[in-house]
């Protein structure tokens, strides 16, 4: 009996220490997110960390954005034009790109790219500025890494995300526009139209930018708290980097469907 | 005083593993003090502790009379002001030119204009023989360039003390050679104190004007280099002279050899 | 890279992100078709509402002049009450205007359309539609076309 007992114990042991770990890392990322947001202030005195940051988390995310938005567009135009003409119904093309993309597509591939392009890179550069002492040398010079490192970087992401997913939804919609209008004749004003009409703007449109504010803000927090936490090897950055895009992927999608029925509760 | 910094009964652990356990240790002002041990013994544990970006179980780290681990942020910030600190890997930020790191603590805690931070940065590129590689970034300097920029930037703002992590670690004999020589120009020119981490026992001999052995959490052994040449303590002996067996034996503790070979099943 | 050009490409990123924004609310969404100007609301009771809900037009001879603001039941008179936001601009709806809820097109979304009447006063601030119909119920239609078929 007790040996029983004890080989249970051996089995879940681990998954005990490692149920204490993750519970670790999850206080430790609300004390991070805390002082970020103690260290925010100071951005405001230093603008140019900030527009420096939004360089590279903004910038260099818009390519991807451009042309994944335009494809998804495309396929989005294609296939609804594909189901639509069995009901004769092809004039609702426009509707149904709208939708698609302000509410879900443009929100979710949005931060999915986002993690995987910003995400990684803030990841790994925090991985790197921690395994080469960046961090030590920061706090023995005096100054504090979250105000003069994290914080801008964190604001940069939040401040991009919603314009992100609005570039991707746009260009989206556009890319559903070449397909459908001019590839397989939906007629151009119907299109713009029927858009129109059933796109919301409080229940689609300002709840699609609500929804890639908060998958902004997540989405850069996980980032930039792996790379601060990771283990200051190079093996560290890899696996770190890893875990903040999948980590990110996740809580992006699960945040999605919460969201989605919170404002489908309330509208 | 004499003593710029005094370590009263200091224990730290890491997890369940005890680094320190009731180290007392002084720095004496003025003088290059070298702290040595084998590797993972808690070397840049102590200069993290010394510094305060590390918290002691138990202890005090006195700097000038005055607890480090007692200051609220903003004094511990004025403090480190005045502790200048040279990392193994230099810790360059990898975003800057050689000139603006050294920069980087003038642009962040003075007001002085352009014309006077390139006068003091660039004297103190001279002063380590890098003026000329004011341009350069960190990804085009070698190991022990870096660390002379890194040594720049911690003296720009003209500190008590500075705290050497493995300066010598991964050089080349001329660059050794170098940095033996400025630490030591350094220390005596700019009245400043120096801590040395280290375990080349030879380069700290020469320099050092105190030496500290630690091991297993406890200091094995102190006293000026000639009198450590003197030393009676075995441990001592076999770790300044870099013998493969004594008291650290060569073999890691295993069942008989012979038995372990032809014991068959 | 200077300043100077970093800090043109964060400016053309920030003005492509708000002139996405601006496109879709504009263009994409029904922003600019909704007058969110000043309303005044009168009430009307329906036997059966359909599929009215809040947020359905109200249109007069097709155009949209409001839209339904909130929906309760009676429970003392057994109807139910449909609040309509109309548009101040529109105030000269006569007091004995008719109310109808009507469907755009045979599936389409359920509207309230107001007929207007021949009074000299107009509906104003809490005034209460007296001439109110029902929604046409499919279901019902065709069971009482299905009774006349059988009955004949």
């Amino acid at each position: 009996m007790l040996s029983y007992l004890n080989k249970i114990a051996d089995n879940f042991g681990p998954l005990g220490k490692k149920g204490i770990v993750s519970f670790e890392r999850l206080g430790r990322s609300a004390l991070f997110l805390l002082r970020v947001f103690q260290s925010i202030p100071f951005v405001f005195l230093r603008p140019w960390l900030f527009i420096q940051q939004l360089y590279s988390v903004g910038v260099l995310t818009i390519i991807i954005i451009f042309v994944a938005g335009t494809f998804v567009g495309m396929v989005l135009g294609l296939q609804g034009y594909n189901i639509l003409v069995r009901f004769n119904s092809e004039s609702s093309l426009g509707t149904m790109v709208g939708l698609t993309l302000v509410r879900e597509l443009g929100p979710v591939v949005t931060a999915l790219l986002f993690a995987g392009r910003a995400g990684s890179a803030l990841t790994a550069e925090l991985g790197l500025m921690k395994t080469t002492d960046q961090f030590s040398a920061l706090e023995m010079m005096a100054v504090d890494p979250f105000k003069r490192v994290i914080a801008p970087r964190f604001l940069a992401g939040f401040f991009s995300m919603p314009l992100l997913a609005a570039i991707f939804s746009a260009v989206g919609i556009y890319g559903g526009y070449y397909v459908g209008v001019y590839l397989l004749g939906v007629d151009d004003g119907a299109y713009w139209a029927q858009m129109q009409k059933s796109v919301d703007f409080h229940e689609d449109f300002m709840n699609g930018v609500w929804k890639s504010i908060v998958f902004g803000f997540v989405a850069t927090w996980i980032a930039l708290f792996e790379g601060y936490d990771s283990v200051p090897t190079s093996e560290g950055i890899g696996r770190a980097t890893t875990q903040s895009v999948v980590n990110a992927s996740l809580a992006v999608l699960a945040l999605n469907f919460i969201l989605t029925a919170l404002m489908l509760e309330t509208s | 005083m004499s003593n710029l910094i005094e370590i009263r009964g200091l224990s730290f652990n890491h997890g369940f593993r005890v680094i320190f356990d009731n180290v007392d240790l002084d720095i004496e002002r003025g003088k290059i003090t070298a702290i040595m041990g084998p590797s993972g013994t808690g070397k840049t544990t102590l200069l993290k502790l010394i510094s305060a970006q590390l918290t002691p179980r138990s202890g005090k780290v006195l700097v000038e009379g005055q607890n480090i681990h007692d200051l609220g942020q903003a004094d511990l910030y004025e403090m480190r002001k005045r502790m200048g600190m040279l990392f193994q890997s230099g810790a360059l930020l990898t975003d800057l030119n050689v000139f603006e790191n050294v920069a980087y603590p003038l642009r962040e805690h003075t007001t002085l204009d352009e014309r006077m931070i390139r006068y003091l940065v660039l004297i103190k590129l001279h002063a380590v023989g890098l003026r000329g590689a004011a341009q350069l970034m960190p990804s085009e300097l070698s190991g022990g360039m870096a660390r002379r920029v890194a040594l720049a930037r911690a003296i720009v703002l003209d500190p008590m003390m500075i705290m050497y992590d493995e300066p010598f670690s991964g050089q080349d004999p001329i660059s050794m050679g170098v940095l033996i020589k400025l630490i030591k120009t350094m220390n005596d020119n700019m009245d400043l104190t120096s801590i040395i981490v280290s375990h080349d026992v030879k380069e700290v001999s020469a320099i050092a004007d105190y030496i500290y052995i630690i091991s297993n959490g406890r200091i094995m052994e102190q006293g000026t280099p000639p009198a450590l040449e003197e030393t009676t303590s075995a441990w001592a002996r076999q770790f300044l002279k870099g013998l493969p067996d004594g008291p650290v034996h060569f073999h890691y503790p295993a069942p008989d050899y012979n038995t372990d070979l032809f014991e068959t099943e | 890279m200077t300043r100077q050009t970093l800090e043109i490409w964060v400016g053309v990123f920030v003005a492509a992100g708000i002139a996405a924004l601006f496109m879709l609310a504009m263009k994409v969404s029904n922003l600019s078709t909704v007058n969110t100007g000043d309303t005044y609301e009168v009430t009307a009771q329906f036997d059966n509402i359909g599929g009215l809900s809040i947020r359905s037009p109200v249109k007069a001879s097709g155009v949209l002049v409001g839209r339904v603001s909130d929906i309760k039941y009676d429970k003392d008179y057994n109807v139910a009450v449909v609040t309509l936001s109309i548009q101040k601009r529109f105030d000269r709806f006569p007091s004995d205007s008719r109310a109808s809820i009507y469907t755009a097109g045979l599936l389409g979304e359920q509207y309230i359309e107001l007929v207007p009447g021949i009074e000299e006063t107009y509906l104003e601030e809490g005034s209460d539609i007296i001439m109110a119909d029902s929604a046409l119920i499919l279901e019902n239609l065709v069971g009482r076309v299905i009774s006349e078929i059988i009955s004949k």
